[in-house]
């Protein structure tokens, strides 16, 4: 392999994960609050694609301004789902409303399969998306440069809403005693519907940059995505957002390096992320970071 | 009322029911007994879900895995030499598979074994996990199963599937098994390794200071499962006659986990009544799906809208209807003669 | 040479992470004792219960029971050893009914296969009619004969605590450790409750350990006491010595610098 060609992988696997630690995010703010794994999640990621599709196709909207309407479209569709899945059984057992998660990811996803239709819609790619740009006799896609721009702003506006703000110190506060922080007199139902907003809006940018990846749509195409994402939540340990992030990240870069270094391996690559998943869980279930997996009181 | 005028009560209708399951293999047309034949398989698969769920409280989401293992075993075991030869055209089965054939219960029997030899193997590491993570190392492990499955083509054919496989599945098979597991399962539910099984779900730390192996008993309720469910697979198999891998996604462990919580998790009773109503329910929304012309109109039919149905479906049951049908609740004689009574003493008033 | 003791607690030492729950603490019981373990909330005593059940794993010492060594080992072996216990915050199996809650402390002797109680072959059927007759014995035993087919969560309080005790008595323990067994009852259900200990003591051959608040409940029927205060030992000795001893009076109602 050619260094020219390891650092053309080395720039995918940046940007690939880069969109998984996006969507990762999202995964472990709603775990560390609620406890609750958000199945939907990667098709709230798919449909935020197909918002910015239908702002991009449909209304014909300049890119910017169709990548903040989907933005918008999709918090909503997160906060939403939030009400009507899961704030209502908040005091049920963790079962059902894993269920009912499960539940949402399929209608979403099957909602997706009519409204849409399955075969897979093309994602407009923009002038300036087109773009090659050639550093010391590489060829980049000037789309990685936005990606890695465009999610390290995000992940700046993150830290600055999660540590600087009121409502980010409700959320950490909430996901370190659920019950102290509501007799502290934090509004649950508004920190939980910003969680859900904060990681719709992050898997929206995620989806938008995906879209001009990966120009191709289709109505499952966040059910692997969000598995990885997740995968990666759980690697850097579910509930820590620096663990999302990191571990987002490098999921989506080994998975990029491996099948450069082992092509013939290509068809093992969720294989992989499966297996590792597995790993994690008998081996250190929290994660990277460590996060204390919650013991029973005797 | 007497257990044993109960006992007697159940053998009658049994022979009946299979009886009529006799007359109908003859009689009734294709369509219904193939419906039929699905709501016994669903019934096995709901059975063995509640045995782990259910009664021991164990979340596992690995069902698809043990369905996909069981069918593929049986479907090898059972197909014919050139079946096979015309199957594997991109790269031969392997031996001994490839000049084998077995007839339907041994095949039956070992898909079953395989689908328990992976259950030891799924359940050692991924029973040690609670709750949340027991059930995403189960979806791993299934999806896992599925991937692997792909890539064997020597083995298994890999994406192509297998196609040709003998109809051996019909009315008295299935159903057959499906009062078999139904058996198992509540016989081991109302022993003393039930109540084992029911404390683990209850309260784990009080049934091991009560002297409860959790592991063993978890690991017990899981392999039992995983072999009832790996027969399904190979009843499944020689149902459809062709299987490939997508066919055993996490939507058939969607499908189960549905029929569970409609009937009432861990009612053996509402599972059966849950599969009649799902399974021909399922079918009648295919209309749905498919172009209808009613008095010259035409309406086009929209694809996908059974899965919008039944996930709907899903989350209202969830968030309205918890505990299903039964509730936890079984059937028993005492309890239908006592409804019988109440109906003719209404009428002898009346 | 003196009676050798049935259980030893060796210089246990519990901490988690920064908390030290328990530190050097050292227990012996003689075979037929009937001994308390008191303190204010938080002293660290039902740690020490979790520890001698196996629950937790010292992080230093060791537990001896009947001269074998059982630190670390699991509960439900140490269980089948024959300790049983009850639990501060009842834990019973609350969808179950009382007479299954019993029994489930017999599967642990059970002998069939899961295949023979499948086939309801003769050999399990006379095990598990054994087992019921025994359970049905031991709920006679605590009052609860009448209620046997009721299910467990249902049940009152007191009746509750009660059934825990029956549970742990079907483990057929040789020591049995009480976790408040007295906690919120009535003037009388104490009373009763010290007769029913003193009883089971002798009736079933016991060693018995307990945590207790209730003051008379301790003082009444325990032979000695040892007095824990963030999870050290501060005294040990007879009820009268406790009473009358500076240590234990200044850890419940406060020494210098104590709001």
């Amino acid at each position: 392999m050619t260094f020219a060609l390891f650092l053309q992988h080395l720039a995918n696997g940046i940007s690939l994960g880069s969109l998984y630690a996006l969507v990762a995010v999202g995964y472990t703010i709603v775990y560390g609050i609620l406890r609750l794994i958000n199945f939907a999640h990667g098709d709230i990621f798919m449909m935020g694609a197909y918002f910015a599709l239908f702002a991009l196709s449909a209304l014909a909207l300049p890119w910017p301004i169709a990548f903040f309407l989907a933005i918008v479209a999709t918090v909503l569709l997160g906060v939403i789902v939030e009400k009507i899945a899961y704030k209502p059984l908040r005091e049920a057992p963790r079962m059902s409303a894993f269920i009912s998660a499960v539940a949402m990811s399929f209608f979403l996803e099957s909602f997706a399969i009519v409204v849409f239709g399955g075969r897979p819609k093309a994602f407009p790619r923009p002038e300036i998306f087109s773009a090659v740009i050639h550093i010391g006799g590489i060829a980049i896609q000037s789309i990685t440069f936005f990606i890695i721009g465009v999610s390290i702003i995000a992940f700046l506006i993150l830290t600055y809403l999660v540590y600087r703000t009121k409502m980010g110190i409700a959320m950490r506060a909430l996901s370190k005693d659920f019950e102290i922080a509501m007799l502290m007199g934090i509004r649950i139902d508004q920190v939980v519907s910003f969680t859900f907003a904060l990681g719709s809006s992050l898997a929206a940018v995620g989806a938008f940059m995906w879209g001009l990846k990966f120009p191709q749509l289709y109505p499952l195409m966040g059910v692997m995505p969000g598995i990885k994402a997740f995968i990666g939540a759980v690697l850097g340990g579910i509930g820590s957002i620096p663990g999302a992030l990191l571990g987002g990240f490098c999921l989506g870069l080994t998975e990029i390096m491996l099948i450069a270094f082992l092509p013939g391996l290509a068809g093992f690559r969720d294989l992989f992320s499966y297996s590792l998943l597995i790993l994690i869980l008998l081996l250190r279930p929290g994660g990277i970071f460590g996060v204390q997996v919650i013991e029973t009181k005797v | 009322m007497d257990e044993k005028i109960g006992k007697i009560l159940t053998a009658v209708f049994l022979l009946l029911f299979f009886g009529w399951l006799y007359w109908a293999q003859q009689n009734l047309n294709p369509y219904l007994t193939r419906i039929l034949i699905l709501c016994a398989i669903n019934i096995i698969l709901a059975t063995t879900f509640n045995l782990v769920f259910g009664y021991t409280g164990q979340f596992s989401l690995g069902h698809a895995g043990f369905v996909c293992v069981g069918a593929y075993t049986a479907a090898l075991l059972t197909m014919d030499i050139t079946q096979k030869k015309a199957n594997f055209f991109l790269a031969p089965l392997i031996w001994p598979l490839n000049s084998i054939q077995w007839p339907f219960l041994p095949s039956l029997l070992a898909a079953g074994s395989v689908a328990a030899l992976f259950g030891l193997i799924v359940g050692m590491p991924a029973l040690r996990l609670r709750g949340d993570y027991l059930a995403l190392s189960t979806l791993g492990f299934a999806e896992i199963i599925r991937v692997v499955i792909v890539n064997l083509q020597r083995v298994t054919n890999g994406a192509l599937g297998l196609k040709g496989i003998p109809s051996y599945t019909n009315l008295l098979w299935s159903w057959g098994w499906a009062i078999l597991a139904i058996f198992i399962v509540k016989r081991l539910g109302d022993s003393s390794y039930g109540r084992a099984f029911k404390a683990i779900r209850e309260d784990e730390i009080a049934a091991q200071s009560m002297g409860v192996n959790l592991f063993y008993h978890k690991l017990l309720a899981f392999t039992i499962a995983s072999f009832l469910t790996g027969v399904s697979g190979g009843l499944l198999a020689n149902l459809l006659s062709t299987i490939d891998p997508n066919a055993f996604t996490f939507f058939l462990t969607f499908q189960v986990v549905s029929i569970v919580v409609l009937g009432g998790v861990g009612s053996l009773t509402g599972s059966v009544i849950s599969s009649l109503i799902y399974i021909p329910l399922g079918e009648l929304l295919r209309a749905v799906e498919s172009p209808v012309t009613i008095a010259g109109l035409h309406i086009p039919g929209i694809p996908g809208m059974r899965m919008v149905a039944f996930s709907i479906m899903l989350l209202l049951l969830i968030l309205f209807y918890r505990k299903g049908l039964m509730g936890g609740r079984e059937f028993s004689w005492q309890w239908f003669w006592a409804r019988v009574q109440l109906v003719l003493g209404k009428q002898s008033e009346g | 040479m003196s009676t050798p003791n049935i259980l030893k607690v060796d210089n246990v030492t519990m901490q988690f992470g920064g908390v030290v729950a328990l530190a050097d603490f050292s227990l012996e019981m003689k075979e037929g004792e009937l001994a308390g373990l008191i303190g204010p909330n938080g002293a660290g005593k039902t740690t020490a219960f979790n520890v001698i059940t196996g629950i937790y794993k010292p992080t230093k010492g060791r537990v001896y029971f009947d001269s074998k060594d059982i630190t670390g080992l699991r509960p439900d072996k140490i269980a089948a050893l024959g300790i049983a216990r009850t639990f501060q915050n009842i834990r019973l199996f609350p969808t179950l009914s009382v007479l299954d809650n019993v029994l489930v402390a017999s599967h642990l002797r059970l002998r069939s296969s899961p295949w023979e109680a499948i086939a309801r072959l003769p050999k399990y059927n006379k095990e598990e009619e054994l087992n019921r007759r025994e359970a049905m014995e031991l709920l006679e035993a605590v009052g609860l004969a009448d209620v046997a087919h009721e299910q467990a969560g249902g049940l009152p309080y007191g009746q509750q605590r009660r059934l825990e005790i029956a549970r742990a008595l079907a483990t057929r323990p040789k020591v049995l450790l009480l976790d408040e067994p007295g906690a919120g009852m009535s003037v009388e259900e104490i009373n009763e409750l010290m007769g029913f200990i003193c009883r089971i003591l002798r009736d079933f051959g016991l060693t018995i350990l307990l945590i207790e608040h209730q003051m008379r409940l301790v003082m009444g029927i325990c032979q000695w006491i040892q007095v824990l205060n963030y999870g050290r030992t501060i005294a040990r000795g007879t009820p009268l010595e406790i009473q009358n001893n500076p240590k234990v009076i200044e850890a419940y109602l406060g020494g210098k610098g104590d709001a």
